[in-house]
């Protein structure tokens, strides 16, 4: 039997030997984690214009086109610009420099619609300026979030990428993991008729080829979700739209 | 000092020692026999890929939490031992994670959830009170090698069923390109045995085959485990006095 003595220098040596060897193993490995975090992030945006591309490109490949090509705005739900001191001072985001994508979009959708900040990214392209927004909603079990690009007639859709949490492997999660179905986006409008539809996510087949799509059999609620998720997510790009077509957003 | 003499005189690698790795295959295997650890096989069965990740974590972690305590074995106070393994576990399989976060983002962000579950995988408590709590650190690492690798012949196993018929693709999502067996000439249809970067429907030998839904939800793998258990209780005669 051991003391009560011998016990607690036990515990005491055990935690302290753990902890260090995490606490230096985090250390070591934070600036890795830091980096394939945002280019994780950086993929995700740039596979919404070309997802098969972002594939076969290199973690420098995708850092330096995003450095060189991608033009980041942080806006308001009124569509104005918000600096990037002002995003610092308004959020704790670190020693990150305050750009559209160094915001915690989970967060931002807890946030109240005046304090919220959106992303919007604009991406040079040989056919034309491409604007790509920022939307979340839920799905079937958790959130679903997703990278919506549009032309610069910011109607047509140019292409989107989307990604969940927990949705079920090979039904819900098939919005992620089937490039068939984010492709059926390209070219849809999301203003018809003069008239804002975003674009639906129709069971059993789309019928209006100009802004539905197919959805997928047995991820009825998922779909239903990225519908919505489309439909309040460029909704709140409206007034950014507004002044862009204006030309008065900086 | 008596221990070190001891082990000059045995053999290294021994008959006993060959039993510890080759035992948990199959007489003894952790899901199929001892029935343990089957939440993680439900969950992350669905591509080989994930399958062969996660099989490599938990032999990393069974070995080395079987040695460490085997060292630790005579100074761990017996009140406080299970606090003790699952310290050396948690330890571990957080290392397993960073390391994993730092190699491979989007594997990481998809198995993250159940490389932490690896610290409630009753295989890996289990082989360390059974075992590395009474056995020398060479042999409790061996036995805890051979634990995970049986665990893993079995997930990998069940993955390759099921990502075949529920997704009509093998090793698809790996991030290291393999296309292996495939046409012979240019005329023919680019399909492979194993193509990682086959999608559903397209790149694969199976494309043709109507992917099966309930083969990728997390049921399927307790039918394909248990016609698993059937056909090596068939075959291994043994096995059927034991339960």
């Amino acid at each position: 039997m051991h003391s009560t003595r011998q016990i607690y220098t036990f515990v005491l040596m055990m935690t302290t030997v753990v902890a260090l060897v995490l606490a230096g193993l985090f250390t070591l490995l934070k600036g890795i984690h830091q980096k394939n975090e945002a280019v994780f992030t950086k993929r995700a945006i740039l596979a919404s214009v070309m997802p098969k591309e972002v594939k076969g490109m290199s973690d420098d490949d995708v850092i330096s086109l995003f450095q060189s090509k991608v033009k980041q705005t942080v806006v308001d739900v009124n569509g104005n610009v918000i600096s990037q001191d002002e995003v610092k001072k308004r959020r704790s985001i670190g020693a990150k420099p305050g750009l559209a994508e160094d915001l915690d979009l989970a967060k931002e959708k807890k946030q109240s619609d005046e304090n919220r900040l959106f992303p919007l990214f604009e991406y040079e392209t040989s056919e034309g300026k491409v604007f790509i927004t920022a939307v979340r909603g839920s799905g079937l079990w958790d959130e679903i979030w997703g990278y919506v690009a549009l032309k610069s007639d910011l109607n047509t859709v140019v292409g989107v990428s989307f990604d969940h949490k927990a949705e079920t492997p090979g039904l819900g999660a098939e919005i992620k993991d089937n490039p068939a179905f984010p492709a059926q986006f390209k070219g849809k409008t999301i203003y018809n008729d003069g008239e804002y539809t975003s674009i639906y996510v129709r069971k059993g087949g789309a019928k209006n080829t100009k802004y539905e799509v197919d959805g997928i059999s047995g991820a009825t609620i998922t779909g239903d979700g990225v519908a919505a998720m489309m439909y309040d997510g460029l909704k709140y790009y409206e007034p950014v739209f507004q002044k862009i077509k204006e030309g008065k957003l900086k | 000092m008596a221990e070190a003499a001891v082990q000059t005189k045995e053999p290294l690698f021994g008959k006993k020692e060959r039993k510890l790795l080759i035992d948990p295959l199959n007489d003894n295997n952790p899901i199929t026999v001892q029935v343990l650890g089957i939440c993680s096989a439900l969950a992350v069965t669905t591509l080989v890929f994930k399958a062969l990740v996660m099989s490599i974590a938990v032999v990393f972690v069974c070995a080395f939490a079987n040695l460490f305590t085997s060292l630790l074995r005579n100074s761990i106070p017996k009140q406080v031992r299970m606090i003790a393994q699952l310290v050396i576990i948690a330890s571990l399989v957080t290392i397993v994670e960073l390391v994993l976060k730092a190699l491979n983002y989007p594997v990481y962000k998809e198995l993250s959830v159940f490389i932490g579950l690896i610290i409630t995988n009753c295989i890996v408590m289990g082989r360390l009170e059974a075992f590395a709590m009474a056995n020398k650190p060479w042999r409790s690492f061996l036995d805890g090698i051979g634990n995970g690798l049986g665990y893993g012949l079995i997930l990998i196993v069940v993955a390759i069923l099921r990502e075949i018929f529920g997704k009509g693709t093998l090793m698809a999502g790996s991030p290291v390109e393999m296309k292996l067996i495939g046409p012979n000439n240019e005329a023919e249809d680019i399909v492979y045995l194993i193509n990682t970067a086959a999608e559903s429907g397209i790149g694969s030998y199976f494309s043709w085959y109507a992917n099966n839904n309930l083969m990728v939800l997390p049921a399927s793998a307790m039918f394909v485990i248990g016609v698993l258990i059937w056909i090596q209780r068939s075959w291994n005669r043994k096995l059927v006095d034991i339960s």
